[in-house]
């Protein structure tokens, strides 16, 4: 997949749950359907758990990237209601 | 007339400490009741207790302070509500359940019905003890399965659909059994591994992984006196009839090598695991 323009970033690595997906649903809420977020999240609960939350919410997950540094780099992109 | 202390809790009317006065327990059938029918609780607590009701350790709930003399006219009014009495003593109590797929996320199977089901086919049966099933969607557990003599717990058997599959790696987080490697142009399950948990189909945002709800069956739980997680015996069940030929079979066994006032888990256990996984596979076999 061609890399897609990235419209807007979140950093959650230093919120815990649930202040985690409510950033990511701030950061999506200023960007226009179909513009991409980026998202840098912590390893464990929260890569485990913040892709299928968006997914729930009808959200269009891209790309999961490991960082290398613990944390992940998650695209998202954003769905018309 | 002598009262028949028996009778009246066989048919759920519980005897409390203060004399004459007893604590109503009601039919719930997977922790869901209208609010038509809580209503007429409400009346009935009121009217015939005292105001308050109990909500037991399994979904169910109990109007304390009923008086012997108002036993019948609270079976009227319970009718009329369309409520129904419980059940105590040695016979299939009350059906749990979590509310499952229909409503939960995490949902693998559609609890609901299925207890149900199972509540309509055994629920009152005469049995050496008491015996309880609880049906918990998924692996989350809600409803603590393997505490019930028979438990009941969703799952999904899953297949990666490598034409679907971005590798975007989502799956190989979700998974906490570990069980799901990814290699540059492959995803790769280790079934010894799966719990059949569902997450990596819950969460794949490409549909990339194939999956087919189906029961997994735990035996001989008990968390009363006796502290026992009940077994998994049989493999992941795809079908309901094969759920309910199992607990046919749980029953037949039970009644066969039960003895009076006897868990099902001590009958299990003094035949032999050996015995009841052999008795097991034989009845639940298709033939």
């Amino acid at each position: 997949m061609a890399n897609p323009v990235i419209s807007g970033a979140v950093d959650i690595t230093d919120v815990v749950c649930p202040v985690t997906f409510v950033k990511v649903k701030v950061a999506l809420e200023e960007l226009e359907d179909g513009q991409v977020l980026s998202v840098r999240l912590n390893d464990g609960e929260p890569v485990q758990n913040i892709p299928r939350s968006l997914k729930e919410e009808g959200q269009r997950i891209l790309k999961l990237t490991d960082n290398g540094d613990q944390t992940y780099t998650l695209l998202v992109r954003k769905a018309g209601d | 007339m002598a009262i028949d202390y028996k009778a009246l809790k066989n048919g759920g009317f519980m005897r409390q400490i203060q004399k004459n006065h007893f604590s109503l327990r009601l039919k719930v059938v997977g922790g869901n009741l209208t609010a038509s029918q809580l209503r007429a609780i409400a009346e009935i607590s009121e009217t015939y207790g005292d105001g308050h009701v109990h909500l037991t350790s399994r979904q169910g709930v109990e109007i304390p302070f009923v008086r012997l003399q108002d036993v019948e006219a609270v079976k009227t009014a319970l009718e009329v509500g369309g409520v129904h009495t419980g059940v105590c003593g040695p016979r299939v109590r009350t059906v749990t359940a979590c509310q499952g797929s229909a409503v939960c996320p995490s949902g693998c199977i559609d609890t609901y019905p299925l207890a149900v089901e199972i509540s309509d086919r055994y629920f009152g049966r005469e049995l050496p003890h008491k015996f309880k099933f609880g049906v918990t969607g998924c692996a989350n557990n809600c409803l603590k399965a393997e505490e019930n003599d028979v438990g009941i717990k969703g799952g999904y058997t899953v297949d990666w659909r490598a034409e679907a599959c971005t590798l975007c790696g989502v799956c190989v987080k979700a998974c906490r059994a570990g069980a799901i490697t990814q290699t540059d142009s492959a995803i790769a399950l280790d079934r010894a591994k799966c719990n059949h948990c569902g997450r990596c189909a819950k969460a794949c945002p490409f549909d990339a992984w194939a999956a087919e709800p189906g029961y997994l069956l735990s035996f001989g739980g008990t968390f009363g006196n006796l502290i026992a997680r009940g077994e998994e015996i049989l493999p992941i069940l795809r079908a309901k009839e094969d759920v309910f030929r199992a607990a046919d079979a749980a029953l037949a066994f039970f009644d066969q090598y039960g003895r009076p006032g006897e868990r099902f888990r001590l009958s299990i256990e003094r035949e032999g695991w050996a015995a009841f996984r052999q008795y097991m596979h034989q009845h639940t076999s298709k033939s």
